[in-house]
């Protein structure tokens, strides 16, 4: 079980809001998911599962790609061909 | 060349419409208007996936599947209602409207490529492009009575499909008929430098209705707990049908299924959380205000611009993901997905097709199961396990339950469209 703090928390990693009045039902569903997951735990675990999935490489060569102005069309706010975003200090 | 769409919208399954557009002549698609699900790019037409995040945004590029059906002659007369990032069952998570079922407009379309579905079953237009991260082509197919097919992972490039689970999602085609579907694929299955998860494996095929010695298992957990009797054996109907056809049934069990449900969700959500992080209304979609520091403007912009659902899968994979409970969610996840796709391995060295229902009832009441969204996760069971192993399967019409749409599920080997597109284009004919 996560507490409403917890939850609180999470959101607050993932960059989301999650509205006061809203966290109590929010936190009761999120719960009922995490105890469905807890399933899993029967699952054992196989040492002998290997991965196979290998690189896909190309050579590094310029290719059309979009212009400047079709890059920036839909950004907020731009200045002097950059996108500019919200002060990070 | 011109082309004037003039069919009318009654459920909502547009979330843009193209008027007037331009064709290609000459193409296999020549001059057929092609609806196209709003989470696929499509150059100088708004895309937002269903979701405020993205209102206004136009993407400056085609997805693949979109140049190769344009290419091809194809009309793109507009963009489809969806759940929002295609997180949901039934289109009900849509943050613009929710879309209605042809076949009764109190029900679901089911979700979440549900607009196409709906354009197709209205006769709005004959094919649509959908998408399918844990049945989202499949379900409404089945709950609108079209066919739809998803594709083996990495037989469709995923270039411009705006990304919710990498791992698990593939663009498909839509129709009222197999046929269509069949046509559809081939346009799109054509390679692309541009995805590094596709493969050099066009499908180039005409569909056969030859059944006569394929083998076809039937797995018993397909007609388990949760699947409704009369959904179950209007499927076994369809299922002895093809066997009256020539086609060898057998019982199989893929008892790694209990696991798939929490394997696909602690997947998808765990993919989510980090997809998802690049809406910050800096580069796209309504602007951000820059008044306080990012991450407070974040938190605002996200916590006002996603719905709960989207909200809610970003904050479970942000959990799944985070130090101290990898290992009991995300890796054991992995784990239950390798089970699931040996199982589908073994059982399909046996047979050459797989067998059951699409959905394990048919469409729902619309607001029905909207408030429970565990209760939603649950109907997802039968699609999921296909995108997890990676297998395609198809969905085509096989009767009614109270006179709402059934579909039989077929899902094959690996690259092996063909056996499958075959198989639902015999079962099409011979009940037609």
């Amino acid at each position: 079980m996560v507490s409403e703090e917890e939850v609180e928390s999470i959101a607050k990693l993932a960059d989301i809001t999650i509205e006061k009045e809203k966290l109590a039902g929010f936190t009761s569903r999120f719960n009922d998911i995490l105890e469905y997951f807890d399933i899993l735990d029967q699952v054992a675990p196989d040492e002998t599962t290997k991965d196979d999935l290998y690189n896909v490489l190309r050579e590094d060569e310029v290719m059309p790609s979009l212009t400047q102005e079709e890059a920036l069309v839909n950004s907020g706010e731009t200045e002097e061909g950059y996108i500019k975003s919200p002060k990070v200090m | 060349m011109r082309y004037r769409f003039d069919a009318e919208d009654g459920n909502n399954a547009f979330i843009t419409i193209v008027r007037d557009a331009e064709y290609k002549e000459g193409g296999v698609l020549s001059g057929i208007p092609v609806a196209v699900k709003d989470n696929i790019s499509t150059k100088g037409i708004p895309t937002t996936c269903g979701s405020k995040i993205l209102e206004g945004y136009v993407p400056p590029y085609d997805a693949h599947a979109v140049a190769m059906i344009k290419e091809a002659g194809a009309v793109i007369v507009g963009k489809t209602n969806m759940d929002e990032f295609g997180m949901g069952t039934t289109t009900e998570n849509s943050a613009y409207f929710p879309t209605t079922n042809p076949c009764d407009r109190t029900c679901v379309p089911g979700g979440s490529s549900g607009g196409s579905a709906a354009a197709i079953a209205s006769d709005m237009v004959p094919m649509a492009l959908g998408s399918d991260t844990g049945g989202s082509i499949r379900c409404p197919a089945a709950f609108c009575g079209i066919v739809g097919l998803k594709p083996t992972y990495g037989r469709v490039s995923r270039f411009g499909l705006i990304a919710y689970s990498n791992s698990l999602e593939q663009i498909g085609p839509m129709a009222k008929n197999v046929t269509d579907v069949s046509k559809l694929m081939e346009v799109i299955s054509k390679p692309d430098i541009y995805d590094s998860t596709a493969y050099n494996r066009p499908y180039v095929h005409t569909p056969s209705a030859q059944i006569k010695g394929k083998k076809i298992a039937v797995p018993k957990e397909y007609f388990g707990e949760g699947v409704d009797d009369k959904v179950a054996d209007c499927v076994r109907g369809a299922i002895s049908k093809l066997e009256e056809m020539g086609a060898e049934i057998i019982d199989c069990s893929i008892p790694s299924m209990k696991y798939a449900l929490a394997a696909y969700y602690v997947t998808c959500t765990s993919e989510a959380s980090s997809n998802l992080s690049r809406f910050d209304g800096v580069r796209f979609g309504p602007k951000v205000e820059m008044k306080r520091s990012w991450h407070d403007e974040y938190r605002d912009y996200r916590g006002e611009r996603f719905g709960e659902e989207v909200q809610r899968r970003i904050l479970l994979g942000t959990f799944a993901l985070s130090a101290g409970y990898y290992g009991k969610y995300y890796a054991k996840a992995q784990v239950a997905r390798s089970n699931i796709r040996n199982d589908f391995l073994r059982v399909l060295n046996e047979a050459d097709l797989i067998a059951g229902p699409t959905m394990p009832n048919t469409a729902f009441k619309i607001g029905e199961k909207s408030s429970n969204p565990l209760e939603m996760y649950l109907a997802d069971i039968l699609t999921v396990p296909a995108n997890l192993a990676g297998v395609p399967a198809i969905s085509v019409p096989c009767g009614k339950v109270g006179g709402m749409p059934v579909g039989l599920q077929i899902i094959g080997r690996h690259f092996d469209e063909e056996s499958v597109v075959d198989a639902a284009f015999a079962y099409e004919q011979e009940v037609n």
